[in-house]
């Protein structure tokens, strides 16, 4: 019944195929679909908007917060709006190290971007090979590999990625790691569940019949038509990432303030706020909350427009 | 369902086993904790004693059978930091982590539900997309970020409520707790608040689904045209056919909370297990982290072995394809 070719049907799920679409005229569709919600159309500018600064910061602001040598004590707890001895205005003040907070948090935001990112295309990938290796293959493979998936599930990600970063020790590459492993569980659920509907429709039969390899039938035939609901999973996830480094970071075991992330600037931020030294991490904190929750609704808004029930 | 059960339990007890092997050997590879727990100035011999005395001159293998031939004898180990036995240590802040948790369990059942049945009751209302939006903040917004936001505004700021600890305590029934002093009390309730966002956002959606789901269904629809108030449907036929699967998902979460706090006691200052945890893994307190992790690990085994075994029970095709 399904004669929808799976190698470039995408969301052919969702379309019911009439004319044989272009990928171009799908895209489109998402795309004008997509701009019916207007706060997450805001959203997505809001975060390409965060991205340009995050990726832009070190021709954007004025100070390299990485950099000690450019940091004065006399500069130290300047609260926003003052001008310091680098001899332009702190718009959001400095830390108790004469830090610019703006400089700090757009660095900070860059090093959230890659690790959230990494982390989430790397869950991702694990995610995707486990889930698809336990539909495709079934039996034995299938119900170990499932197993442990449930029972990561049912563990809090925070809890894992916690005891993980304390045994890696401190790092970007030990968060990612840390992190994907915390994560990968999600998408492996998601896939295997797509998958194992899918693996039963006729056109996978029909490839099996054929002499394809396991593995093109498994990644250019059935992956196709399961990256939907994945697709709304990575931005959440990648969102989850983001926010799960700053609580480490938060909690002391994340970054170091020398590679300042959103979390360590907060956490650093912290313990000020008792003498009224809000801007340490308050802005620090806005900039997280921003960037959360601008890809949770986008997310959202990709869910809706993915989702069947609502095509038209 | 008897072999059912036999190879679930079996599975249960390998998957402790397997996971008290990785968290053992896990937790040896950090650091190494007498050089956090002896000033630097110790002579040798002082040093030796106590790396003998915690058996870590013994390799990892023959530690690890220790360790389990102990737990079996009902003794976790001594923490290296307080200096006394990790069971009594960690009872010590269990009441506080579950008074914690109860008012926040309180606090997001009596919000989260009136507040979900209102968003599927009316799902078109400015309310019904202000609740939305809401629960939306409490699943995405970290929660330590939630709560120094409580603190700088209700602590610093107004100065109304503490801004950590637990207050004063008073024994009720067997234990202490700071709920039975009004100290106490505002001590409890901003951190209890903090913990209750993420399940009371998780609430509100389930409710509001099941609202959703069912306004359209034929019973409904049937008490409807019998004339019934809307108010006497929605509590008293509406509320007791979605509660089940409510109670099922909000039972599984209460594991989590436990994680979860984590976080707020840590922000709070708040003396539970949480941030025994915590404060273990930063001074590198060994069997602290060795026996709160294995007791996490049974928690969350025991939790999954349940739910299974009640699925299987519910429905015999769970069963049938699992004994196959």
């Amino acid at each position: 019944m399904n004669n929808s070719s799976p190698d470039n049907s995408n969301v052919a799920d969702s379309s019911p195929i009439i004319a044989r679409e272009t990928t171009a005229t799908r895209l489109r569709n998402f795309w004008s679909d997509y701009c019916e919600s207007r706060v997450a159309l805001m959203a997505l500018f809001v975060i390409i908007a965060l991205t340009i600064g995050a990726f832009g910061a070190p021709w954007l602001v004025p100070q390299d917060p990485y950099d000690l040598s450019l940091l004065e004590w006399s500069d130290a707890f300047l609260p926003p709006g003052e001008v310091g001895s680098g001899g332009y205005t702190l718009l959001l003040g400095t830390d108790n190290a004469g830090r610019d907070m703006l400089s700090a948090i757009l660095y900070g935001l860059r090093t959230s971007f890659v690790i959230g990112l990494s982390a989430g295309v790397l869950a991702l990938t694990v995610g995707i090979t486990v889930g698809l290796s336990a539909a495709y293959f079934g039996g034995r493979l299938e119900a170990l590999l499932m197993r442990i998936v449930d029972l990561q599930l049912s563990m809090p990600a925070i809890l894992l990625a916690l005891v993980l970063v304390a045994m890696l020790g401190q790092g970007v590459p030990q968060i990612i790691l840390a992190l994907v492993v915390a994560q990968y569980a999600y998408f492996a659920r998601t896939t295997h569940g797509a998958a194992s509907v899918e693996r039963r429709k006729d056109y996978i039969e029909a490839a099996r019949s054929t002499p394809l390899p396991t593995r093109r039938i498994m990644f250019r035939h059935l992956l196709p038509n399961v990256l939907p609901p994945l697709i709304v999973v990575a931005t959440v996830q990648v969102a989850s990432a983001i926010s799960l480094e700053a609580t480490l970071s938060f909690l002391g075991v994340g970054l170091p303030l020398t590679e300042p992330s959103l979390g360590s600037l907060i956490s650093n931020g912290f313990k000020y706020i008792h003498a009224g030294r809000y801007w340490l991490s308050i802005y620090p904190g806005i900039f997280l909350m921003i960037t959360v929750v601008a890809i949770n609704l986008v997310g959202d808004q990709v869910r809706t427009v993915l989702d069947p029930r609502n095509s038209r | 369902m008897f072999g059912y059960l036999i190879g679930r339990l079996s599975q249960a007890v390998v998957v402790v086993f397997a996971m008290s092997i990785i968290v053992f050997v896990g937790v040896y590879a950090i650091g190494n904790p007498i050089d956090v727990m002896i000033d630097p100035g110790a002579t040798q011999e002082i040093r030796e004693n106590l790396i003998r005395q915690y058996g870590l001159d013994q390799p990892l293998w023959r530690q690890y059978f220790t360790f389990v031939s102990n737990v079996f004898h009902g003794d976790l180990g001594r923490s290296m930091v307080y200096n006394i036995s990790v069971t009594s240590l960690v009872f010590s802040r269990l009441p506080a982590t579950v008074e914690l948790v109860l008012v926040s369990v309180v606090i997001a059942t009596l919000i989260g539900i009136p507040a979900g049945l209102y968003a599927g009751y009316k799902p078109g209302s400015l309310g019904a997309k202000l609740i939305m939006a809401l629960s939306v903040l409490g699943f995405s917004v970290p929660t330590f970020w939630i709560g120094m936001l409580l603190i700088m505004g209700f602590a610093v700021e107004l100065g109304w409520l503490p801004s950590g600890g637990r207050g004063e305590v008073a024994r009720f029934l067997w234990f202490d707790t700071s709920l039975a002093t009004p100290n106490g009390w505002s001590h409890v309730i901003m951190p209890a608040i903090n913990l209750s966002l993420f399940k009371m956002g998780l609430l509100i959606r389930l409710t509001r689904a099941g609202m959703v789901e069912a306004m359209g269904a034929e019973y409904v629809r049937f008490a409807r045209a019998q004339g019934l108030p809307d108010q006497q449907i929605v509590f008293s036929h509406i509320l007791r056919n979605i509660s089940i699967p409510i109670v099922t998902v909000f039972g599984l979460e209460l594991g989590s909370t436990l994680a979860f706090a984590v976080v707020t006691e840590t922000v709070f200052n708040w003396p539970g297990v949480g941030k025994l945890i915590i404060d273990s893994i930063l001074q590198l307190d060994r069997p602290v982290m060795v026996s709160y992790l294995v007791m996490v690990v049974v928690l969350f085994v025991m939790i999954n072995l349940i739910v299974d075994l009640v699925y299987a029970r519910l429905d015999p095709r769970v069963r049938l394809k699992g004994g196959a």
